[in-house]
């Protein structure tokens, strides 16, 4: 009796979260495969045809966004490494016993709206607003200077949003390393320099890598930075499937630009695990 | 100070608040509810034509109206500041009739609106709303063709009949009202900030002018664009053709590519216009005056010597309201002209009721002071009783038949923002 309770427990365990993850996963997901392959439309209804059109035209209409998103996905994962990367280390090595009070001001923002945050950039960077109005007033910037409605200020609004996602890992990574390796690398006579580049940024490498993973993918496919940051010639993939989900209605073409998004980043993501060499792609994700 | 559509502040007492997310502002998060009607999308169309002769409507109507009785209650659906928070008019009805009303602002947007609720009517269940207002568009021609709105029994509108100005009842969305009846309009034209703009804007030629490199603001939305694309080129949206819209679009594009738009906005636009993010846009009427308004800006609103588009947010009763006599019976309620008149004053959109002004004036001879003045000022303001000259200048939306149509117009329109 107690043996089949040990070999059920396991079971247990994952059937909460495995019915979730097959309710609200599995299922739209399904659906969504099926759609679309499916034509028609709302008022003639849909019907199975095995239409891989939509993938094509899909890809036809729109390789300009899906290759912009990619660019901003890269841009924005690069410039959040550039700033993530001194503020992991810095927590980690310099915090000392006020880490965790460092770690929650990193955190902080993230009490307030992902959209809200967005819109705040709006007040920030407005043409005459509070940042540019006196740098043009003293003349550093031209009249017709502006932020907002340009390609930068989608790219910073990613990284800005997506920083956290960044840091953690990272800091996770850096704060493992033991203090004894460093040791050991300066009574080797290793130059500071050379300790962080041969000890160091090694052993980081895995939280470099979560963080690229945890940004990276959500950043690509996301809409709200593009809407409102965005002006002409900045739309990105995700703004497309929303708009043909809600005002063209044409379920088919978004459903396949959604998979044809997903199957270009989980491609992306493995030759990027091979590229690296990490083997357990999923066990560095989920530290 | 001429113009005839520029308009005092005062014009607007009572509305201290703005109608937040009016069309667009809300359309993020209504893609959630897309997923759900995804799951119900999957099977059959339920396109139904339309009944094509009076007789044939007799005899829907006759359908589905008898043998139904009034319940004592009504669900309705509509905008958010609509109507005074007060809601005198809905008081008045239910000491009248008896019939309770509850009255929620859930409608932020057409096609979010429209998202959450057609799954629903798909699959006939009830929507819990027996009343709801949506806004002349594609999503209100699906409702009619799909067959989800009650046939309306104008034996049980005699206020409407008599009341009604004769222009809403050749709506080319729904002709003879068999689906709707309006509630309110609007119009869609150009707004500016004086500040940055010296010479006001008279045609729609001024969203093209290089001069505004960077400092124009454009609407998201393929119908809106399209309109304006449309006059731009001297055609009258509602009469135009496909071939119209291929080169009302490659003038959008160049207006785009040379850099004159900044960005294509929904919502949002009237605060980068407050600030001076964006000079000169599109822009819809109540919106102008309620920034004024809540804020102390002092935006202009400008109806284009070419025209301007005037949509209507319209009554109707989806199919499976559990309460459609009381539904129908406080439709025609508000085609009383004191009670018009009364929700006039409150929102300052156009009216479907000519007869309301008389209620006004007579209101005005009643109030004193500062209220009187603001009340004469809508009683004589184009932009709720628009005069036949000024009808004359405002068009309505393209009309979009089927989904093929539909398909093709935003395969026009909608390269043009998503870029």
């Amino acid at each position: 009796m107690s043996r089949l309770r040990a070999a059920l427990t396991p079971y247990a365990l994952i059937f909460p979260g495995g019915l979730w993850l097959a309710i609200f996963f599995v299922v739209p997901m399904i659906v969504m495969l099926s759609l679309s392959l499916q034509s028609g439309s709302v008022e003639d209804g849909y019907a199975f045809t095995f239409n891989w059109h939509s993938y094509a035209d899909g890809l036809a209409n729109y390789h300009d966004q899906i290759i912009r998103s990619l660019l901003y996905g890269l841009a924005s994962t690069a410039l959040q490494i550039a700033i993530g990367f001194p503020v992991a280390y810095w927590i980690a090595f310099k915090g000392g016993s006020r880490k965790s009070v460092y770690l929650f001001l990193l955190l902080l923002p993230f009490l307030v709206s992902f959209v809200l945050r967005t819109i705040s950039w709006q007040f920030l960077l407005s043409d005459n607003g509070i940042l540019l109005g006196p740098l043009k007033d003293i003349g550093l910037l031209p009249d017709g200077f502006r932020v907002l409605a340009t390609p930068f200020a989608v790219i910073a609004g990613l990284a800005y949003n997506f920083l956290p996602f960044m840091v953690l890992p990272m800091y996770v990574a850096l704060e493992r390393i033991d203090p004894r390796v460093l040791e050991a690398a300066q009574d080797l006579y290793a130059s500071r320099f050379q300790t962080f580049l041969r000890v160091v940024l090694p052993l980081s490498l895995p939280g470099v890598f979560a963080g690229v993973l945890m940004t990276f993918v959500p950043a690509t496919s996301d809409y709200v930075n593009a809407s409102v940051l965005g002006g002409t010639n900045t739309t990105m993939i995700g703004n497309v499937i929303q708009n043909q989900y809600l005002v063209t209605q044409d379920y088919p073409t978004a459903s396949a630009l959604s998979f044809t998004l997903m199957a270009l980043l989980l491609v992306g993501i493995f030759v990027y695990a091979r590229a690296l060499g990490t083997e357990d792609v999923l066990e560095v994700a989920a530290r | 100070m001429n113009d005839p559509y520029r308009q005092d502040a005062a014009l607007l007492r009572g509305m201290t608040q703005r109608r937040l997310g009016r069309r667009d502002a809300f359309r993020l998060a209504g893609l959630s509810a897309t997923g759900l009607a995804l799951a119900a999308c999957g099977v059959q169309g339920k396109g139904t034509a339309r009944p094509s002769s009076s007789a044939q409507v007799e005899s829907e109507v006759e359908k589905y109206w008898s043998g139904k009785a009034k319940n004592g209650h009504v669900d309705f659906a509509n905008w958010p500041l609509y109507m005074d928070p007060k809601q005198p008019e809905l008081k008045e009805f239910t000491k009248r009739t008896g019939i309770s009303v509850t009255y929620k602002e859930v409608i932020q947007e057409t096609t979010s609106w429209y998202a959450k609720i057609q799954p629903q009517l798909a699959a006939g269940q009830s929507i819990d709303y027996d009343l709801m207002v949506v806004t002349n568009s594609i999503q209100l021609t699906q409702l009619i063709k799909l067959g989800y709105l009650v046939p309306l029994d104008h034996g049980r509108l005699p206020n409407f009949t008599k009341n009604v100005g004769p222009r809403y009842t050749q709506e080319a969305f729904d002709p003879g009202n068999v689906y709707t009846v309006p509630w309110a309009s609007g119009m869609t034209g150009i707004a500016y900030n004086p500040k940055y703009v010296d010479t006001p804007p008279t045609s729609y030629s001024a969203l093209w002018d290089p001069k505004y490199k960077g400092k124009v603001g454009m609407f998201s939305d393929s119908q809106e664009i399209a309109n304006f694309g449309l006059f731009a080129i001297g055609v009258d949206p509602d009469k135009s053709t496909p071939a119209d819209w291929e080169k009302a679009a490659a003038k959008l594009t160049e207006q785009r590519d040379s850099g004159i738009v900044r960005k294509y906005y929904d919502q949002s636009y009237i605060d980068p216009l407050a600030k001076g993010d964006i000079w000169i846009c599109q822009a819809w009427s109540g919106d102008i005056f309620q920034k004024n308004l809540s804020d102390g800006t002092d935006l202009k609103f400008v109806v284009p010597e070419e025209g301007a588009t005037i949509w209507t947010d319209n009554f109707m009763i989806p199919k499976t309201a559990a309460n459609p006599v009381d539904a129908i019976t406080l439709i025609d309620f508000f085609y009383e002209p004191a009670i018009a008149g009364s929700l006039a004053e409150y929102i300052n959109y156009v009216t479907p009721v000519p007869a309301a002004k008389d209620a006004i004036v007579a209101d005005a001879a009643k109030a004193s002071g500062a209220d009187r003045k603001t009340l004469e000022t809508i009683a004589e303001s184009p932009l709720v009783f628009p005069s036949d000259e000024d009808y004359a200048k405002l068009r309505t939306y393209v009309t979009l038949g089927n989904s093929e149509e539909h398909k093709k117009f935003e395969s026009v329109f909608q390269p043009i923002t998503t870029s």
